[in-house]
């Protein structure tokens, strides 16, 4: 059998807070309106750069999120265009009615950077291990929901949002993973990327997940299958077309993402599916569990997020059509 | 303006306020009508704003948060009778489609309002963004919030505080409406919230206290706040007040915290607040 898939080609290997980090120093020289707040993870979330050079721009908090949310409302008014820095945890269920009333519903251009995100955060176990935040902040009118896929990505949907006026959320994550997006890709938030085309199966992934899908399209070649690979890198707005084009084609699809099942990536994609053509659909996710601690390879093995779960569901779908 | 045209101004507001609880059967008469003279001196004698141009940028402005959100009432009266929009949109209070929803929102561009507010606790930490904003811009202007005292006792609020007084954000003047009462009664009933005065002197902040229902201790105290400003701590006023202030049956009872007069019962209440600049 002739192997024909477009390779990704891997660049190197980081985090993607790092990405983060870099976005929001290029950012701090590029554009004097960016200010920073963090609430006691400055290290953690790779802000010392910009604390470094900006320190007029950087406001240390404390641990105290519920007010970095306000304050991070209250500073748009004036024009600053404030990045508030945690975990995922404690920028989204900790301080959910703070976003809701000061930063979504006040419609405030607040861009809510949450590291450590999902199951790969490892030995802190659950309590940090959020996997409910996309579900969370996708809910929320006018907040836009971002969660890129590798360090190149992260720094350039960091910067971009920057340009984009209104409530952001930014979901990346502690461990080091392939770089395979080019240094210098513009991110254009909303339009999916398109990674790898394909026939018989559409996988639509996020953040970590992206990776894994590509792993599995490669093995899924190796057995005859052909898999087309999308980045839904943003949430929302969601790009219900790219979905739609690529299942015309493979009319079945998986989804895969380091969050819930319940309220993440796959069910905006059933939403869309259900809505112009019912089709076929596998979740790749965790299933109404914690998390627990761990290793963050042993954690995606344990709770069916990992390379091999993706290629079953592949092939669990396709009989499905 | 002298204080004659003061209370004049609060005493409309009043009236204001309880025929827009009354026309929807809903609303919060009790504090809004404890915080008019306060709202009426800030608008009218305190605060540098430009009603007729409003932005939610607000550069060189005075701004105002209102944290205790519910008291919508009284802040839609005086910022349509300072100009912010038209007298006659007050009918619309927590009607279908108007700007005037029941707590205050930015969701209908109703001009004079930059947060929205109603969940409780959550003004302060949006007022010290905005002056940290103001120092980074090299704005002069102030910062002013309103809280209730029951209000306290959302954690929010000392976060704020230990931020406000950490980090010397000294162009804030927050006031508390101590009126004692909340809505399930008196707060010393609900969670006593102790010596405030205290509380606040060990959160670092300049303490003042007024009665906030005499005109001339509301100029006076937020004169001198003012001239307290830009010396490295942020300051806090613990205002006075009764609820319900004006109306006889509304006073010394927290039962008119979040209930609406009926017909007589309105009849009662205006026969006691003067008509000064026209109902609306």
């Amino acid at each position: 059998m002739e192997l024909k898939m477009k390779k990704i080609e891997v660049l190197g290997k980081k985090d993607t807070r790092s990405g983060f980090g870099a976005g929001l120093h290029e950012l701090g020289k590029k554009n004097p309106n960016v200010v920073g707040l963090c609430a006691d993870l400055t290290g953690s979330l790779k802000m010392d750069a910009f604390k470094e050079e900006f320190p007029e721009r950087f406001f240390q908090v404390g641990i105290a999120e519920a007010n970095m949310m306000g304050m991070a409302a209250g500073m748009t008014i004036g024009g600053k265009i404030p990045y508030t820095g945690t975990f995922a945890n404690f920028s989204t269920g900790r301080v959910y009615d703070q976003i809701r009333q000061s930063i979504a519903y006040s419609n405030k251009n607040v861009k809510i950077a949450a590291s450590h995100a999902g199951l790969t955060l490892g030995e802190d176990g659950a309590t940090h291990q959020i996997l409910e935040d996309i579900g969370m902040m996708k809910m929320l009118p006018n907040m836009t929901v971002v969660v890129p896929c590798d360090y190149n990505q992260t720094k350039q949907a960091t910067i971009a949002l920057a340009d984009h006026e209104g409530p952001a959320y930014l979901r990346f994550g502690r461990p080091s993973v392939p770089i395979f997006t080019p240094e210098d890709a513009k991110f254009e938030i909303g339009k999916a990327d398109v990674l790898i085309e394909g026939t018989d199966v559409t996988i639509v992934a996020c953040g970590h997940l992206v990776w894994k899908a590509i792993e599995a399209a490669e093995q899924l070649e190796a057995k005859g299958i052909s898999a087309e690979v999308i980045n839904m890198h943003t949430i929302k707005p969601f790009d219900a077309k790219a979905v739609l084009d690529s299942v015309s084609k493979t009319k079945c699809v998986v989804t895969a993402e380091e969050h819930m099942i319940n309220g993440g990536l796959g069910d905006s994609v059933a939403q869309v599916l259900a809505q112009n053509t019912p089709t076929p659909q596998e979740y790749v996710g965790v299933n109404d569990q914690f998390g627990q601690s761990g290793k963050p390879d042993e954690l995606m093995t344990k709770y069916g997020i990992d390379t091999v779960n993706v290629v079953q569901a592949c092939e669990k779908v396709i009989k499905r059509k | 303006m002298d204080t004659l045209k003061l209370e004049e101004f609060a005493s409309q507001v009043r009236r204001d306020i309880v025929r827009m609880v009354a026309a929807v059967s809903s609303g919060h008469p009790g504090g809004s009508l404890g915080c008019a003279d306060f709202l009426t001196v800030l608008y009218q004698h305190t605060m540098t704003h430009n009603p007729e141009n409003f932005t939610m940028d607000g550069l060189n402005e005075d701004i105002f948060f209102l944290s205790n959100g519910h008291i919508s009432p009284v802040w839609y009266s005086v910022l349509a009778r300072s100009g912010y929009f038209n007298v006659a949109d007050l009918a619309g209070f927590r009607k279908l489609g108007s700007p005037l929803q029941g707590h205050p929102s930015t969701d209908k561009n109703l001009p004079g309002i930059r947060m929205a507010s109603g969940s409780l606790g959550q003004g302060l930490s949006c007022a010290l963004g905005t002056a940290e904003t103001k120092k980074l811009n090299g704005d002069k202007a102030l910062v002013y919030t309103l809280h209730g005292d029951g209000e306290l006792q959302e954690g929010q609020i000392w976060e704020a505080a230990m931020y406000a007084a950490a980090n010397k954000v000294d162009n804030i003047i927050a006031t508390i409406d101590y009126n004692g009462r909340q809505i399930d009664g008196d707060c010393d009933d609900v969670l006593s919230l102790g010596n405030l005065s205290m509380k606040w002197q060990a959160f670092g902040w300049e303490v003042l206290e007024m009665d906030g229902h005499n005109m001339a201790d509301i100029i006076a105290t937020l004169d001198k706040a003012k001239s307290m400003t830009g010396q490295g701590k942020p300051i806090v006023i613990i205002m006075k007040t009764e609820m319900g202030q004006g109306v006889d049956y509304m006073m010394g009872t927290h039962k008119w915290h979040g209930s609406a007069p009926n017909d007589e019962q309105l009849a009662s209440a205006l026969s006691q607040l003067k008509e000064t600049l026209g109902d609306y």
